[in-house]
């Protein structure tokens, strides 16, 4: 029996420009996979992927296959492809502020979903909505129902975008940085929604994020994204506990730790290359306190390491996020 | 919150300047609508022993050559000078959005030959575009209506094409294919509806000029033909009896003026209505 989401050995370009480089990730039903990365790595190409909607950004899959449900969306056509998103698929895009139509109120927007894939009646279909509303903990739902988009707040905006990604029955939620533009609080509140849904309704929820922070409250395992490659994945436990690959390491050391001296909260040095420029070998090796020649030289090969994977060739060992 | 929940047309209203402005073209269309009604006189009925008086109680703008009475032809004049422009700026709107949009969403060389197309229109002044179609098509109502909406069309596609290009981008666009809408949904309920405010106010400003461009094509007798009288239809006969009788051509001038700025006005109040709400959304 194969996953829900099943991502193997895809390849991604736009035009001439090889952006994804042989990913291989999957999402079963009551799992939340996190991917991590840096901006740049590839994140949200990957969701594109997922969804089938790389032809709109002049992307394509140029090896490799990504199955939903046991199927190839390589396979299908435009329509089963549109088919699919919304109804089977969910997605949660990244800024909740622009991510509403700005002259339709709240509740056609989140109607007009299940009109098109469960096929409701307007009257059946505003009462879901208010069911939706009600059951993200939206407060005097009718008369949210009845706003635009301008009048409410960007949690509550985000809880709507929800919804919306809700509204079609979904199996799988992916959410491309859900929380990012939002506060701290709000933040902490939409990811505990995220985290019920997937308990309470038995989805599959891809949630990409660049907070490791999130992960390691929410996710039951971690796909770690560097420059188009995967760096490390597996369970979050056992990751977060020895991470393999330096740069795991150097992700977990970004987040700010209860009780931590003033100025020792770490970034990592340097940025994610260009597409048009990656360095030979492995790709993080400018960056990595432990490359070596051999970093510099070939390509770490992508090895299992416990219940996970890693590609590095001088995996850490120790506990902790010391690099 | 209760200000907003009128519409922005009525709150423009609330503006001093836009108050006053809405008054008066609400007055002139109602004037024009009840024209038989309001007025004793018909307005082609000649009584040339009664020619050329001043203004007084009985004909209270006087009236022209033909002895008829210039309020009620003022009136009438009205009908034929806002419905012209009225449909011929509808006309333009709508045949602009339809091309822009078609554009935009289109691309490639379809939009490349509407652009090239428009872009060579909108290089001409108005005026001639108008007078040289008129020529083509012949004078009168129908032929006005559309050399005034062919003038105004580049405006319109290009507001049109350009709103639904940056559109295009925007994230709940994005959003809703990744819910599964299609082109149609997306064009028809996202796209065009968010394009729709700038061009409607560009529309109401364009309405003024219309206006003119109406008043100038009945000056040089390509407008409505005699004896329905038209604002420019009324100029024109006056000019050549600026001495003699000066009211002729000065109640028509005045009136053309007066809702051309009024309309500007009142435009104005409705832009800076709708920047309220542009300016709320923003710090949403």
């Amino acid at each position: 029996m194969s996953a829900l989401l099943e991502l193997s050995q895809v390849g991604v370009a736009i035009g001439k420009v090889a952006l994804l480089d042989r990913i291989s990730l999957s999402v079963d039903r009551r799992q939340i996979l996190g991917l991590v990365g840096e901006s740049g790595s590839g994140k949200s190409l990957t969701a594109m992927a997922a969804l089938g909607l790389l032809p709109l950004i002049g992307g394509r899959v140029t090896e490799g296959c990504v199955r939903f449900d046991g199927q190839d969306m390589a396979a299908m056509t435009d329509g089963q492809r549109r088919a699919l998103r919304g109804r089977r698929i969910g997605f949660v895009t990244q800024n909740p502020m622009t991510a509403l139509d700005p002259v339709q109120r709240i509740g056609e927007q989140v109607d007009v979903v299940s009109r098109l894939h469960l096929g409701l009646s307007r009257s059946a279909a505003s009462a879901r909505t208010l069911d939706l509303l009600t059951q993200l903990r939206i407060p005097e739902a009718a008369a949210v129902a009845d706003a635009f988009p301008h009048q409410l707040s960007g949690g509550m905006k985000q809880r709507i975008v929800i919804a919306m990604a809700l509204a079609g029955e979904p199996d799988l939620i992916i959410a491309d940085e859900p929380t990012t533009a939002l506060d701290v609080t709000v933040q902490a509140q939409i990811i505990q929604i995220l985290g019920r849904l997937v308990r309470d309704r038995g989805l599959a929820l891809l949630l990409i994020t660049h907070d490791m922070g999130v992960v390691a409250q929410v996710c039951d395992r971690v796909a770690v994204l560097y420059a188009g490659r995967l760096a490390e994945e597996g369970p979050v436990g056992p990751i977060f506990a020895a991470p393999a690959h330096p740069y795991t390491a150097a992700l977990i050391g970004c987040i700010p730790q209860e009780g931590m001296a003033r100025g020792s909260l770490r970034g990592i040095p340097g940025a994610v290359p260009s597409a048009l420029a990656f360095p030979p070998g492995c790709r993080f090796h400018p960056r990595c306190p432990r490359a070596t020649d051999l970093c510099r030289a070939t390509v770490p090969p992508l090895l299992a390491r416990g219940e996970g994977r890693a590609a590095c060739h001088h995996p850490g060992h120790g506990a902790g996020a010391v690099p | 919150m209760t200000a907003l929940a009128l519409p922005a047309p009525m709150r423009a209203l609330r503006h001093p300047a836009g108050g006053l402005a809405g008054g008066w073209l609400v007055a002139v269309i109602a004037a024009a609508v009840l024209a038989p009604v309001l007025s004793p006189w018909a307005y082609d009925v000649q009584a040339l022993k009664d020619a050329y008086q001043p203004p007084s109680a009985l004909h209270w703008l006087g009236t022209d050559e033909f002895g008829r009475d210039l309020l009620t032809r003022l009136v009438y004049g009205a009908r034929t000078s806002l419905s012209v422009s009225g449909i011929a700026i509808l006309l333009s709107v709508l045949c602009g959005m339809v091309l822009g949009a078609a554009a935009a969403w289109f691309g490639g060389w379809f939009d490349r030959a509407v652009t090239t197309v428009v872009d060579l229109t909108w290089s001409f002044p108005e005026i001639l575009i108008a007078l040289i179609l008129v020529a083509i098509i012949g004078p009168g109502t129908t032929g006005t209506m559309i050399a005034i909406a062919v003038a105004y069309l580049a405006q319109f596609t290009r507001l049109t094409r350009a709103q639904i290009m940056t559109l295009k981008g925007e994230t709940f666009i994005e959003a809703a294919r990744s819910l599964g809408a299609g082109n149609a949904h997306i064009l028809l309920r996202h796209l065009l509806p968010n394009a729709l405010a700038p061009v409607l106010v560009s529309a109401m400003l364009a309405t003024g000029d219309a206006i003119i461009l109406e008043a100038t094509l009945g000056f040089f007798g390509l407008g409505a033909q005699p004896p329905v009288p038209s604002w420019g239809g009324m100029m024109s006969a006056g000019s050549a009896l600026v001495f003699k009788a000066p009211w002729i051509i000065l109640f028509p001038g005045l009136v053309v003026a007066v809702t051309v700025v009024a309309i500007n006005l009142y435009g104005d109040a409705l832009i800076a209505e709708l920047d309220i709400r542009g300016r709320m959304r923003a710090a949403a």
